[in-house]
């Protein structure tokens, strides 16, 4: 049992007032809020210069976030856990909550990473949405995004972070729905938002479940307090079911695939580095809630493992490239999530591998849209090849990138993934064996369709279209705007991994929040781990080179086997939630439709109807004979004699 | 005999009052049926008054007659004014405010 | 003591009626409800207003009967003979002769009707009969008297403004009724000048009589109504006999009543024309002579 890993609570580092830099952390977020209003409200007499200030207000925002790290990292590691109060929100006698922010190394962690990744696909999108007339309504959203996802992650209690969750969620769906003139990137906008909101109900029944049992939604409140084990476990799993909503795992993953629909920095930033991060960014802080029910530790760890797999076998069979980055991003999530339900062992390594996935997937989206800038918004691999000659600069970062998702050593995702997979080798009975199998597993998939999709852009024979099936195909290289970003984000994936692997030093800065995770040795020794992971994704490399370098790739899809069908059709997941959501809820609706209209409204008319029939029947006393009228009065007159003699007997 | 056979006398002519009114459809006899029932009571008005040895029962029954006189002279020029429009007496030949 | 006092109106000790008293009531009484049924049923509208004048009266002798002498004397002199004369009227100008269908038109009225007065009458009869009277006192103290003055202390005494009321009553009802049945001129006044005028025309169109025929009595040798008048030419005038006698062929010839007028008239006189008047023909004058 994990139980057996550790036994005390979590030795949860008390928060002190915010000094210096970190009493400024509101302004993180309040920098691109402002731009994005400013740039709303100004409309189209800012879209010359409107870019330039959606550009400027996440570089500010990095400046004042790496200021604060800065501080963090100068301040003793018990005092790197900073709150400061800003004002009062809900003020009644059972429940008060304020506004107020939380400096603390996992929170300043992803402020760097969202601030930094999201400035450079900033400048990315200048160049990448040149053409576009709304280009300043999206940096407008951008920003807006970033100000909520900011706000997701400095806030201090669940209350607040709930706002910057619901502002992203909406960031998400105006983003993927940027060009809502195609009906289908519409709907697909509204399918991400809806089954966002799926979501959203787990973590709004996790804030009453707290609420019951310890009368806050504070951090403070909350991680230090201790639950029984059936609330821990409700409290959890409710948690869990919000980051799986947000974080597109099983069973609320179906949205990623469509949501692709999006301008690609948008696929870059919110859907591969920061706002998919946020599932994790919750279980992570809920670490302490968690370690008091296994079993929601237990659910978190499987929901991550089977979307790991998930998304490697649906990112196998795609042809769509945007589709293949984002199954993998679904299944690295899937690593993420299974790293923090193997409890404080698997938080720094889930944090760690989100680091660095956030540039490395980032950078290999950008180098997607670059060679849809390239190619005439082709999107389809099996159209490409040859690439890496006419486009060197994006086969270069590409190719950092997908080395780095390899987990090639030196790599930046050698360091993060493969401590992840060591970690799921640890524990007792079943756990290790199973999950630390899927994990490796996962890896090979990994490097399968990963190379699939680097191959079949950038090498073999080319499959270009040509008029009059498709416009005739120039692919050339993107400007400086669009490549500076990309080799940015491609040296870190190369080298950020080794850098902060170095001594630990990641997991201890984060010690602070995730708590000191006392290390326990594998069921396997960690050198067969090493050594079993670079085969299986060497031998991934080794197929997918077979497949389609060493054969030509074909240009239209091939019939492939039931799996590989199965995995074009997303494993028939929209199939799955039609019948087994859809259908019934449709059903209801109908069905209280109906019972509205003859039930409710069938009483109604009904009473009335028959109010009418009565009026009717009754009317036909009045036929308009003044003697029958007056009959009714000497009637009316002899029953109230008759009736005063009886009273009088 | 006691006076309360007067009274009996004066519900039954009350009451062949009433049933003329509600019987007959010649507007001048049900006008002469209301007559009758003021007339039955001025007889039991006139009863009372022996009764309890007091004249205010007469002046009573002696206003009744006024009132009635009056009452009479408007209804019977109504029914004239009536008769010439439409040539016709007859209670049942007003019969439009019906459902 | 009043003379014309003759019925003994005192009550006996126990509250009951002399006996006097009681056989007047039992002979009228069931007299008066004859009278008032055959109000309801009587199908001439005249035959009605007679029954209720019985029945009228039948009440002054009541009232008379119960020490109201005044409201009996009342009674005959303004309802029986103001007020039903009124209605008498009406019935003259509204139609004498209209007899009503005792059908009834609307459904279920009669039976309806039946029950309802049945119920009036057992309900007020029973309240009636059932209810405690004190003991009757009687009028002789109020009536010392006479019961016209004891009437007048109570009537302009406590009611006097009650009697300014009436009084202004009564005016308004007669100002009412001329009112209501003020009927507007909606046709051009006719002048003896239009009248004449509307003669000639009629005369130059078909023949039409213009002058008068001669008032009855003139060339009248009967006065019957079925006899026509004679004209000026000894012929029978037929439009002086009433239409109803005509169509009913009763009106007489001159024949039937006069034949020595018929004989007179039949005789050839001369030149004239006239009866009577026998004569020989005019002297022809020659030409010469008509010229002087």
């Amino acid at each position: 049992m994990l139980a057996s890993i550790h036994t005390a609570p979590l030795e949860a580092v008390g928060a002190i007032p915010a000094t210096g830099a970190a009493s400024l952390a509101w302004l993180l977020v309040a920098i691109p809020l402002a731009s994005a209003a400013v740039l709303l409200v100004a409309g189209r007499r800012s879209d010359s210069w409107g870019h330039w200030l959606g550009v400027l207000a996440p570089v500010l925002s990095f400046l004042l976030g790496a200021t604060i790290a800065i501080q963090l990292l100068g301040l003793p590691a018990d005092d790197r856990v900073m709150t400061t109060q800003l004002y009062p929100w809900i003020t009644t006698p059972e429940l008060s909550i304020d506004f107020g922010t939380r400096v603390d190394p996992l929170s300043v962690t992803f402020v760097l990473l969202v601030t930094f990744v999201g400035s450079l696909i900033h400048v990315y999108s200048v160049a990448y949405m040149e053409h576009d007339i709304d280009r300043r309504r999206f940096f407008a959203y951008m920003n807006f995004f970033v100000g909520a996802m900011l706000l997701l992650v400095v806030a201090d209690s669940y209350a607040l972070l709930f706002v910057g969750w619901e502002g992203v969620g909406l960031a998400s769906y105006l983003l993927i729905g940027f060009w809502n003139f195609n009906p289908d990137y519409a709907t697909a906008a509204k399918k991400a938002f809806v089954m966002n909101r799926v979501g959203d109900v787990g973590l709004l029944l996790a804030m009453g479940a707290m609420f019951t049992t310890i009368g806050s939604v504070s951090f403070e409140d909350v991680l230090g307090a201790e639950f029984s084990a059936a609330w821990a476990t409700a409290i959890g799993l409710f948690l869990l079911l919000a980051a799986t909503g947000k974080s597109a795992q099983f069973p609320l993953q179906a949205w990623l695939g469509d949501a692709m629909a999006g301008p690609t920095p948008v696929s870059a930033l919110i859907h591969a580095a920061t706002m998919v991060t946020a599932g994790v960014y919750l279980v992570v802080r809920s670490g302490p809630v968690y370690l008091q029910s296994p079993d929601a530790q237990l659910a978190v760890a499987i929901i991550g493992a089977i979307t790991l797999l998930f998304g490697a076998i649906v990112g196998s069979a795609k042809d769509d490239m945007k589709k293949v980055l984002a199954a993998s991003t679904m299944s690295q999530i899937g690593y993420m999530m299974l790293a923090a339900g193997l409890g404080p062992i698997g938080y720094a390594f889930a944090i760690f591998h989100l680091f660095t996935h956030g540039f490395f997937k980032a950078g290999m989206f950008l180098g997607a849209g670059s060679v849809m800038h390239g190619m005439n918004d082709q999107v389809s691999i099996r159209r490409f090849g040859g690439l890496s000659t006419y486009m060197k600069v994006t086969w270069v970062t590409f190719m950092m990138g997908w080395l780095a998702i390899l987990g090639i050593p030196p790599f930046s995702g050698f360091w993060s993934k493969d401590k992840i997979i060591e970690a799921a080798f640890v524990g007792e009975g079943w756990h290790p064996w199973v999950f630390g199998t899927v994990a490796l597993l996962g890896a090979g998939i990994t490097a399968f369709y990963m190379s699939r999709l680097f191959f079949m852009i950038f090498h073999g024979d080319k499959r270009w279209t040509k008029a009059p099936e498709g416009p005739d195909q120039h692919p050339h290289e993107s400007p400086a705007l669009m490549t500076v970003p990309m080799v940015i984000l491609a040296i870190g994936s190369v080298a950020l991994g080794g850098l902060l692997s170095v001594g630990g030093s990641f997991v201890t800065w984060l010690e602070p929040v995730t708590g000191h995770a006392e290390h326990h040795e594998p069921v396997l020794p960690v050198l067969v781990i090493m050594i079993a992971t670079i085969a299986v994704v060497l031998a991934g490399v080794a197929i997918a080179w077979r497949m389609y370098v060493a054969v030509a790739a074909p240009m239209t899809a091939p019939h492939g086997s039931a799996l590989t069908r199965a995995a074009r059709n997303d494993l028939y997941q929209d199939q799955l939630n039609e019948a087994v959501f859809m259908r019934p809820g449709q059903a209801l609706t109908q069905g209280l439709f109906l019972a509205d209209e003859y039930v409710v409204d069938g009483t109604i008319e009904g009473t009335a109807f028959g109010l009418a029939s009565i009026g009717r029947v009754a009317s036909r006393l009045q036929n308009g004979y003044v003697r029958s009228y007056a009959g009714y009065i000497v009637g009316g007159a002899a029953v109230a004699v008759v009736v005063m003699l009886a009273s009088r007997m | 005999m006691s006076l309360t056979n007067y009274l009996v006398l004066a519900v039954v002519l009350f009451t062949i009052g009433g049933t003329t009114v509600l019987v007959r459809r010649n507007a001048i006899i049900a006008f002469m049926g209301v007559e009758l029932m003021l007339n039955a009571t001025n007889l039991s008005l006139v009863t009372f008054s022996r009764m309890h040895g007091n004249l205010d029962g007469q002046v009573m029954a002696f206003f009744v007659m006024v009132v009635a006189a009056a009452e009479v002279v408007v209804g019977l020029a109504i029914i004239v004014s009536i008769y010439r429009t439409r040539r016709s007496a007859s209670l049942d030949d007003v019969s439009l405010l019906k459902h | 003591m009043n003379a014309l006092l003759l019925v003994p109106a005192a009550l006996n000790a126990d509250g009951t009626v002399s006996s006097g008293e009681t056989v007047l009531f039992w002979v009228i009484a069931p007299l008066m409800v004859l009278g008032a049924l055959a109000l309801v049923f009587s199908r001439r509208a005249v035959y009605a207003a007679v029954s209720i004048i019985f029945v009228m009266i039948g009440l002054a002798f009541l009232y008379v009967a119960q020490d109201a002498v005044f409201l009996g004397v009342t009674q005959v002199v303004v309802y029986t003979g103001a007020i039903m004369m009124l209605f008498l009227f009406v019935l003259m100008l509204v139609g004498v002769d209209a007899s009503e269908s005792l059908i009834e038109t609307i459904r279920g009225h009669r039976p309806l009707v039946g029950l309802f007065a049945l119920g009036l009458v057992v309900g007020l009869g029973g309240v009636v009969i059932s209810a405690a009277y004190s003991a009757p006192v009687g009028l002789e103290a109020l009536n010392a008297d006479s019961n016209p003055v004891g009437v007048a202390r109570v009537l302009f005494g406590q009611y006097a403004l009650a009697m300014q009321l009436t009084g202004a009553l009564l005016i308004v009802a007669a100002v009412s009724a001329i009112t209501l049945t003020h009927v507007e001129r909606l046709l051009p006044l006719v002048t003896q000048r239009r009248v004449a005028d509307a003669k000639m025309e009629a005369w130059a169109a078909r023949g039409a009589r213009i002058a008068q025929l001669p008032a009855s009595g003139v060339y009248a040798t009967h006065n019957g109504a079925d006899i026509p008048a004679l004209s000026a030419t000894g012929e029978p005038v037929m439009a002086s006999v009433p239409r109803v006698l005509r169509v009913r062929g009763q009106q007489l010839e001159i024949g039937d009543f006069a034949p020595n007028i018929a004989a007179e008239r039949d005789r050839p006189t001369g030149q004239s024309g006239l009866p009577n008047m026998p004569g020989e023909p005019a002297p022809q004058l020659t030409q010469g002579e008509e010229e002087r």
